[in-house]
């Protein structure tokens, strides 16, 4: 039953929007994009023939609301709807619903969604089809006692999961007894506040397991493959954040067992298209059905690498109702492919999602980069703050992982925090370059702390800021020659400026020197290169490449081992603040307190409020001795850099 | 295109010889150019407890990094306030130049007031005379960092006193003619320095350490009787506050040059002068380095000028004007940083016809409107019969004449001896250039100490009509060396230099680079057209 697609709505943002559009394209298919009000200009709506504003930012008046896509869809004239993943990817209703409106969904069906998507009934299924799950309790009596009882059978640890649930949420490790009733109250909440339903189930903690997750295939005709296994046992959060394929804990014969138990998972529901089987894999080789993805996966691209096949073309092709492009015994895993989740969060703060606007992002060519933000865009705090999906292709695991390692490096995010030098810290530690990583091992080594700086931070800020100054100086004069730049008629002339990084102050003194470079406290540095956002320094002899760029505030870095920040200005925005009693934002930022009230008399330095960002607890010192005469921010709030916190009065009016 | 061949030796003895004695006058020149910033900075401590920046740290923080700064008065003052040449401080408690702010190139002077509190000293003066000149003539904006313990009472002259009135009347000149004045009042400024805020168009004082009083606590107990504290009398806050002397009060030096900065770029100074031309052009086909090679120490032995100029010029590329006539003056036109440029030289003393050459030259240079530089390297215009009946003074006089009266942009380099009417006929600082530079080599006097001695001599024997005794000869001998001495000290050029008789000493392969900066200097200023008004903008 053929049903040409020709006009393709993705019912989808960011990357996943992107990447669909790009196979959609490819084939020929119109593509139609759906935005929210603070999407009007992203790049999935600008790469679409054409877009279709379907609400407000928030993803409950925009992308969760099933009616508006089904409309937008429909006015502009799809044939098919392709969800993406999150949002409605998984609701059954919105696949019923689309396909009742007379237009294909890009997915399984209904049913299939609707009894993975709920994991007691889920497991249950897997039960009766012989796949084997951790031992646990899935049934209806959600009492207490039965849950205490139940969970005394399994033994300890165990987990408290939704049974609705995914992405970490309404999820409980608990070790003891004596906690457990505490877990089931705040899984609970949880539970029923993301999703709800508080229906919990209770799962045995496999302990060192290995996060392993079979890709499958189904069409209308009942045909199965499996395209190997990802490893994704990376994790921060319960949230995979490094995925690789194949997994170096799978040898063919557990695959072959793996994808033999995965396609049975697939045909226990009727499924057809792409889905994805997760099981956890203990130390002896034994296996456990975790849950099935009704959905294309975030980590896709690891699969598509190591098998050279295009899974969204696959998914439309069975959505059209064709049969599978390939049999199993077509299918290999050749070399190996290993993606890192590139996110706007900051690691030392438990990997809090960070928002605000890239200022630049450069991306290393050697790799595949999935990306839906480009310079300028902002992340959103309404979305998550995925910024990019780095995919790496090695002829073998440890090639991978070393262009991967490579072209983080040349990985450039600036202007918010992110999770670069965390990947690059985990992907460079032993454990995962033993391919020994288990999905608790960012858990069990304690809250990431960045190193700390090492000084060479100070050199790069000062030496590029120097080099934009001068340069700026420069195009500002009415014309002299270059090679008068540096030059001083009598010795040297020292410049000197004022840096916070990372909560250290220090003011450097730099000595300009007539051959181009500059010299800073004994260290020679010469500027090999220098653009208005990328620069090759030479220090004492070591070349480093950097990408930058500046605001009137900061000069946000991006070297090959640290992504930090140089709070600049330092004495014009104190004077200027002063002198207003204005006391603004230093930079886009969360205000985590604020610990004055209005009326209160400051003195000059004392702390008013802080601001989180960038990695750091940012104190807000009062710039002045006076009364707080009124508070503009609010606690909890985001704030954008200059946006006004409070303002202090005049010592002599109040007095 | 004439690019010109040089003969020059590198591996010549001469050359060697000549590059070593050259290199010990510039290590000595770097060595005085290093005293000033070392003494100040022994006060840092000082300086740190009244949380202040030293007075280098705030130059380092107004002036755009990395952009080009010329010195003016490097080395004035040296041995004018002692006799004892491993003693003397060159600089006079003044920093002064000219660098950019904000891409706008300004008249910067500092008062370094880690040397006498920055007490006023004649050379001190002299610089900011001179600073204050340049603006005017340049065009310049003109920016005063001020910390002065006022003048020094204990070495007190009328006559400094008087004159010293100038300096403040050059302000209201500065304010008058378009330029604005700018000063930051990092410290103290007492008595009449309380005018160098008072006749500044924008005043930025520092809370705290900046202060500003006709009458200091001591003067005022001493005139009137009256007791106050300095704060009250003059303190920053107050003048910010109440007095109105102070536009901007800044919480400390650092914040207050970051001010003055943003007061610069807010004056949008390159929206008033049409932009350069852009220009290709090539470095000198010869290294300038080896400028410290040819030229020798002593000024009797010749060589020629246009190894010098081959060495300062674009691509070592000089068109030779009349270069068979008046053979040992000569005039070359050439391009430095691609701008086009007229040099004058000597290959020796000036003969009838080289006056005439470069009586002409110079008219030629004034209708096209090209900067003149003179390289001073002269012992005079040529005497003796055949020369005086030649007409050497009328033809001496025109040159002199042209030299004095052409509009264009003047230069002048002592590169080695000037000496008689050739100081003058090569445009020396009494005929105002606009700018005046010597190498450390350089010589200069009414004559030599030598010649001097002799001619003393000579007269000396003549009067006494008949041969002289064993005594008057030994007398005679005693004079011809104190003469030498009184001629020959004085005609150093570290010692005009520290008279305040010139605009500074370089490195002489530095040239290039110097010059380059004053003809983009010196052109700036004729492209710019500022807003005149008449009486200065005042204070309110």
């Amino acid at each position: 039953m053929a049903k040409k697609i020709n006009s393709l709505l993705v019912a989808n943002r960011g990357e996943i929007a992107v990447r669909i559009f790009e196979t959609a394209k490819r084939l020929g298919i119109k593509t139609i994009a759906v935005y929210s009000d603070i999407d009007a200009g992203a790049m999935h709506v600008e790469m679409a023939d054409r877009a279709v504003a379907i609400g407000g930012a928030a993803a409950s008046e925009s992308y969760l609301v099933a009616e508006r896509i089904i409309e937008a869809a429909k006015s502009a004239g799809a044939d098919a709807i392709h969800p993406g993943y999150g949002f409605l990817s998984e609701n059954a209703s919105f696949a019923r619903a689309v396909r009742d409106a007379g237009l294909i969904f890009v997915g399984p069906s209904a049913e299939a969604i609707e009894i993975m998507g709920d994991k007691a009934r889920a497991k249950r299924a897997m039960i009766a089809a012989g796949v084997p799950v951790i031992p646990g309790y899935q049934d209806d009596d959600q009492t207490d006692e039965a849950l205490c009882r139940e969970a005394g059978k399994i033994g300890f640890p165990l987990i408290v999961k939704a049974a609705a649930g995914g992405g970490g949420k309404g999820m409980r490790l608990v070790d003891d007894a004596v906690k457990l009733n505490d877990a089931l109250a705040a899984a609970r909440a949880e539970a029923q506040a993301a999703f709800g339903s508080s229906v919990l189930l209770l799962e045995k903690a496999i302990s060192d397991a290995r996060h392993v997750e079979i890709q499958i295939f189904g069409d209308e005709a009942g045909n199965y493959v499996h395209l190997g296994e990802r490893d994704c046992s990376a994790q921060r959060r319960s949230q995979k954040i490094i995925e690789e394929a194949p997994s170096p804990g799978v040898n063919e014969k557990l695959r072959s067992a793996m994808g033999a138990a995965a396609i049975n998972a697939a045909r226990a529901v009727d499924y057809a298209g792409a889905g994805t089987v997760e099981f956890l894999l203990g130390p002896e080789d034994e296996f456990y059905f975790l849950e099935m993805n009704t959905r294309i996966q975030v980590e896709h691209p690891v699969t598509e690498c190591v098998t050279g096949f295009d899974l969204v073309e696959w998914q439309l092709r069975v959505a059209e109702g064709v049969n599978l492009p390939a049999a199993q015994s077509d299918i290999e895993l050749n070399c190996h492919a290993i993606e890192a989740r590139l996110y706007a969060e900051d690691p030392a703060a438990g990997f809090l999602p960070a928002s605000g606007d890239i200022l630049l992002f450069e991306t290393d060519e050697s790799v595949r980069v999935d990306s839906g933000v480009r310079t300028g865009d902002a992340v959103s705090p309404y979305y998550d703050p995925m910024i990019a999906k780095i995919t790496a292709y090695g002829a073998d695991r440890e090639d991978a992982r070393n262009k991967l390692v490579s072209a983080l490096r040349k990985t450039v995010v600036l202007g918010l925090a992110t999770n670069r030098d965390f990947l690059l810290e985990l992907l460079t530690s032993d454990a995962f370059a033993a391919g020994r990583m288990t999905t608790r091992y960012v858990e069990a080594r304690g809250v990431y702390e960045p190193s700390s700086i090492s000084g060479d931070e100070f050199l790069l800020a000062s030496t590029i800021l120097f080099v934009l100054e001068r340069d700026d100086a420069f195009q500002r004069s009415t014309g002299i020659a270059v090679d008068l730049l540096n030059w001083s008629s009598g010795a040297p002339l020292a410049s000197a400026f004022d840096f916070e990084i990372e909560n250290e102050r220090r003011t450097v003194s730099l000595t300009p020197l007539h051959d181009g470079g500059v010299m800073i406290d004994g260290h020679e540095i010469e500027v090999a290169f220098c653009s208005d956002e990328e620069a090759l320094l030479v220090i004492d002899g070591e070349a480093q490449s950097v990408f930058f760029t500046r605001t009137e505030s900061a000069l946000y870095i991006a070297s090959e081992t640290r992504i930090f920040t140089a709070m600049t200005s330092l004495a014009k925005a104190s004077a200027a603040e002063a002198a207003s009693g204005l006391v603004t934002a230093p930079m886009h930022g969360v205000v985590s307190e604020i610990c004055v009230a209005e009326g209160d008399k400051v003195a000059e330095g004392d702390r008013l409020c802080i601001l989180e960002a960038m990695k750091m607890r940012h104190e807000i010192a009062a710039p002045k001795a006076g009364p707080v005469a009124s508070i503009h921010a609010e606690t909890g709030a985001q704030i954008a850099s200059g946006d006004i916190i409070l303002e202090i009065g005049d010592l002599e009016k109040s007095a | 295109m004439t690019r010109f061949a040089s003969k020059l030796k590198t591996g010549s003895a001469s050359f060697k010889k000549n590059r070593a004695d050259m290199l010990a006058l510039i290590d000595k020149l770097n060595e005085l150019n290093a005293r000033a910033p070392a003494l100040s900075a022994s006060k840092a401590e000082r300086f740190q407890k009244r949380g202040q920046l030293m007075p280098r740290e705030r130059l380092a923080r107004i002036l755009d990094p990395g952009m080009p700064f010329l010195a003016i008065g490097n080395v004035a003052g040296y041995l004018l306030d002692t006799d004892d040449e491993s003693k003397s401080i060159p600089g006079g408690t003044i920093i002064s130049g000219i660098g950019f702010i904000g891409g706008a190139r300004c008249a910067v002077v500092v008062d370094d007031s880690g040397i006498q509190a920055g007490a006023m000293t004649e050379a001190g003066g002299y610089r900011l005379r001179r600073a204050q000149e340049v603006a005017l003539q340049q065009k310049l904006p003109f920016i005063h960092l001020v910390e002065s313990a006022g003048a020094n009472l204990l070495g007190y002259t009328v006559g400094g006193f008087v004159v010293g009135g100038g300096l403040f009347a050059n302000l209201a000149r500065l304010s008058a003619a378009g330029l604005p004045v700018i000063s930051i009042l990092h410290g103290s400024s007492t008595a009449g320095g309380a005018y160098m805020p008072g006749l500044s168009d924008y005043v930025i004082a520092v809370k705290g350490n900046g202060k500003a009083f006709l009458a200091g606590p001591p003067l005022l107990k001493a005139a009137t009787g009256e007791i106050a504290r300095d704060d009250e009398l003059g303190g920053a806050e107050m003048h910010a506050s109440v007095s109105g002397l102070a536009d901007y009060l800044a919480d400390n030096d650092a914040e207050a040059c970051a001010i003055l900065r943003e007061v610069v770029a807010r004056l949008g100074w390159n929206d008033h002068a049409a932009p350069a031309r852009e220009r290709e052009f090539a470095p000198p086909a010869y290294d300038p380095d080896e400028i410290a090679g040819i030229t020798p120490v002593d000024y009797r032995t010749p060589y020629d000028f246009r190894e010098i100029a081959a060495r300062v010029a674009d691509g070592s590329d000089l068109l030779d004007f009349k270069p068979r006539y008046g053979v040992s003056t000569i005039c070359l036109q050439a391009e430095v940083f691609g701008r086009a440029v007229s040099f004058i030289g000597n290959n020796g003393p000036i003969d009838p016809d080289g006056a005439t050459k470069a009586a002409q030259f110079l008219q030629l240079q004034d209708q096209a409107g090209t900067p003149v530089v003179f390289m001073q390297n002269t012992t005079g215009y040529l005497v003796g019969k055949q020369y005086e009946r030649g007409g050497m003074i009328k033809h001496g006089s025109k040159m002199i004449q042209a030299v004095t009266n052409i509009r264009v942009p003047r230069l002048t380099f002592m590169i080695g001896a000037s000496y008689g009417a050739g100081n003058y006929g090569m445009c020396g600082r009494g005929y105002d250039p606009d700018f005046c530079y010597a190498w450390p080599n350089a010589s200069v006097g009414v004559m030599g100490g030598e010649q001097a001695a002799t001619v003393m001599e000579i007269v000396a024997r003549a009067q006494a009509k008949d041969a002289l005794d064993e005594e008057a000869q030994k007398r005679l001998d005693m004079q011809g060396k104190m003469l030498t001495h009184l001629f020959d000290r004085q005609s150093s050029a570290f010692y005009v230099s520290g008279h305040l008789l010139d605009d500074g000493v370089i490195d002489p392969r530095d040239t290039r680079n110097v010059l380059g900066f004053l003809l983009e200097t010196v052109d700036e200023g004729k492209r710019r057209a500022p807003c005149p008004n008449a009486f200065g903008v005042s204070r309110m």
